[in-house]
């Protein structure tokens, strides 16, 4: 791709000094993108959209927040009643983690179905799964700052989970406190790393989009782009395409915001955090549930030498890691779902999988509720290491179209 | 495919709010009320607002702090300046030490100033101990109540009007059920023993404004004023909401109009 030649003098003198508008060109008006791209597609620029609109209100929140075991339950009450519009700053912040997750969660079942991990998008792939470890460590930090009932059981119980690893558990643990229990340090170093590693996320997402503009999207026929009918140029199509889809996001998101702003949060939270008295139920946020299911589904000792505790652990962290191994499991050639007649079945009993385990998360530790987790965290990984690379070599799937132009003709043809 | 999505995320996060009830023990469905402040176009009321404060500052005041409420807020009640600071002062706020520096004054008392409208609601008790070892247990702080609770106002509401003199059938067969006579009997308060005595009767406070004083009415008015203690904002917040909704409802529909004019020609 050559630069367009820039008429504007200025626009010249600055472009051939620091090439910003050719990059802007680049990566809009002179950037292909598949033309047969479905709303799913919308979830990427969604889910960018979502961080911008945590970051803006978290700095505004920090001007107001106060960051001490006595202070920060007030300092946030404050915020909402005596702060200019605190509380609207407080409700998109809170609601906004959930919404940031519901639209990354669907971004990696789109990559899923559609094959969006396979060759050339293996390194995308896998940056987009440390974008989600990033996210949660940045939303489970950001859940104990405002020094809540659940802020200070929720971050108890994680962070005594890394008590389970042997020989170093104990070190780590009491480095994650600064002390010897949940208390002031903790809080001071979660709303440092809460304040920081947004800003990491932002650096991947800036490689996430890097690796993305070197081997261009996917597209629903999972059919690479061959010949130039297969394209669009990003800009205008997808620009407008992705600007609708903001406004539908921001009415969705805005109608818990202003409706229903602690529909995805725990009353509890609204209690002052008090380390003398232990909630009957502690339960995570919404979007670690299926983690914090799978995390409690092993009560049994493994081998021998893991004892249940740390069983959990390394199964909750695997259930994560294991996605950046999924373009080598996935052994076959075709990527879209469309094509696969069998794995598409499979595709979806995984993703109602997913949400069973969710469901199971927020139940309490006992029967039925113990062996369904069991049953359903074993199917998750039965998924990924014995159905997919299975599938790879026994299914058979649909005829591929020869190119995704041909595709879009014929169906335009037909309708 | 969008629609077993929705479905599936509805289904799954609506479920959320019913998974912590007791598993075993017996709660019955919050009782019905409902209240102006709720749903789409909801706002509250200020006539209720303030039969509701009444119902606080006489009889709940006696036992509950509000300490995250000013005596300056009561003017969204409809309370003049001169209202409000006459409210305030009949309040005393403990000095640390008078004008000399001394602890204590001439009788041996504390050194107070009457409260101002900048002050929060001068709490009952002079801290948690003293509250504890008047009632026998803590009654909790209500600025936050209706949202430190499943269930919300509807919670509060049914825990006034949960008192019962006979334990029900279905509680005394329960497994593991023990009475107790020195605490009242709540169907809807966890573990059901309670150290708060039944505050809602008829015409437990006067109204002015020819409200029927029931005792169903007094509960719902005490329990609109703290839900407006504890979400102070909603009505900025739902005309706020309408307006921006609007906004981006034509927003969103010119955005559709132009991507469908753009994409016109490109067949996809
Ligand atoms: C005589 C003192 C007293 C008065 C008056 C009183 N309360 Fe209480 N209240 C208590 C105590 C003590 C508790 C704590 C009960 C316990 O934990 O066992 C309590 C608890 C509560 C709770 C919390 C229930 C829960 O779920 O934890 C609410 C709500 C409440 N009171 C509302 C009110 C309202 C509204 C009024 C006024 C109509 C009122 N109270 C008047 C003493 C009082
Ligand atoms: C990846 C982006 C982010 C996520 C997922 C996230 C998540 C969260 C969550 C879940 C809470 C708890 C909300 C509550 O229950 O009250 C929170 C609180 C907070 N966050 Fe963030 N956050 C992000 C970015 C930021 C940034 C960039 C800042 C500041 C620069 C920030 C500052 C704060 C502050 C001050 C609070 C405490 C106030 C409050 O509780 O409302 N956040 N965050």
């Amino acid at each position: 791709m050559s630069s367009p030649e820039w008429k504007n003098p200025a626009i010249k003198w600055v472009d051939e000094r620091l090439p910003v508008f050719s990059l802007m060109h680049h990566s809009t008006a002179g950037y292909p993108t598949p033309r047969n791209l479905s709303y799913w597609w919308n979830f990427g620029s969604l889910a960018l959209f979502a961080l911008i609109i945590m970051v803006l209100t978290g700095v505004f929140l920090v001007m107001n927040y106060t960051p001490h075991v006595d202070m920060a339950f007030d300092s946030v009450e404050r915020i909402m009643r005596d702060v200019n519009y605190g509380w609207l700053l407080r409700y998109m912040h809170m609601n906004g983690a959930s919404m940031f997750f519901i639209v990354v969660y669907i971004h990696i079942f789109r990559g899923l179905y559609y094959g969006s991990y396979k060759g050339p998008r293996e390194i995308l792939w896998i940056l987009g799964v440390v974008i989600m470890l990033l996210m949660m460590g940045t939303a489970f930090m950001g859940y104990v700052l405002p020094w809540g009932q659940m802020s200070l059981w929720g971050a108890t119980v994680i962070t005594n989970l890394f008590s389970a690893f042997p020989v170093v558990g104990d070190y780590i643990v009491t480095l994650l406190w600064g002390g010897f229990s949940v208390d002031n340090p903790t809080l001071n170093r979660f709303f440092s790393l809460h304040y920081l590693l947004p800003f990491v996320l932002f650096a991947v997402v800036g490689l996430h989009l890097w690796a993305l503009h070197a081997v261009k999207s996917n597209n629903p026929l999972g059919v690479e782009m061959k010949q130039p009918e297969d394209s669009i140029p990003f800009h205008p199509y997808y620009t407008i395409k992705d600007l609708f889809g903001m406004g539908v996001f921001l009415m969705f998101f805005l109608y818990f915001v202003f409706w229903q702003p602690n529909f995805f949060g725990e009353p509890d939270n609204y209690i002052p955090a008090n380390p003398m008295l232990t909630p009957p139920h502690i339960v995570p946020e919404w979007y670690f549930l299926p983690f914090y299911a799978i995390l409690r589904a092993v009560t049994f000792d493994f081998l021998w030498i893991i004892p249940a505790k740390l069983g959990g652990v390394l199964a909750m962290f695997a259930s994560i890691i294991l996605l950046m191994a999924l373009p080598w499991l996935d052994r076959s050639k075709v990527k879209s779902c469309k094509f696969r007649p069998v794995y598409k079945w499979f595709f979806w009993i995984l993703f109602a999988d997913c949400v069973f385990l969710g469901y199971l998360g927020q139940k309490p530790a006992e029967q039925p509720y113990v062996i369904m987790s069991q049953l359903a965290a074993a199917y998750y990984f039965a998924h990924f290491l014995i159905i997919l690379p299975l599938m790879g070599k026994i299914e058979k799937a649909v005829e591929l179209p020869e190119s995704i132009s041909a595709a879009v003709l014929k169906k335009s043809e037909d309708a | 495919m969008r629609k077993l999505l929705i479905a599936a995320v509805a289904a799954f996060t609506l479920n959320l709010g019913a998974a912590q009830a007791n598993s075993g023990t017996y709660v019955p469905e919050f009782k019905d009320a409902s209240w102006s402040f709720e749903g789409f176009f909801g706002r509250y009321d200020q006539k209720q607002l303030r039969r509701g404060y009444k119902i606080y500052s006489q009889v709940c005041a006696a036992c509950h702090s509000l300490n995250r409420v000013a005596y300056r807020n009561l003017s969204a009640l409809g309370f003049t300046e001169d209202e409000i600071k006459e409210i305030a002062a009949e309040k005393e706020i403990r000095l640390p030490y008078g004008d000399a520096g001394a602890l204590l004054n001439d009788d041996g008392e504390f050194f107070t100033r009457p409260a101002i409208p900048a002050d929060k609601f001068v709490p009952p008790f002079a801290n948690d101990a003293a509250a504890i070892d008047v009632n026998g247990a803590l009654p909790p702080d209500l600025s936050l109540i209706t949202k430190a609770r499943k269930g919300g106002p509807h919670y509060v509401y049914s825990f006034l009007m949960g008192f019962m003199d006979e334990v029900p059938e279905e509680v005394m067969h329960q497994k593991g059920f023990v009475l107790n006579e020195d605490k009242n009997f709540n169907i809807y308060f966890p573990g059901y023993y309670n150290s708060m005595p039944p505050q809602i009767m008829d015409e437990m406070v006067e109204y002015e404004d020819g409200t029927p004083m029931t005792g169903e009415q007094h509960a719902k008015d005490i329990v609109a004023f703290l839900n407006w203690a504890a979400e102070p904002e909603l009505d900025h917040r739902k005309s706020l909401g309408l307006k921006v909704m609007l906004f981006l409802l034509v927003l969103t529909a010119m955005l559709y109009a132009l991507k469908r004019k753009i994409w016109a020609n490109v067949k996809h």
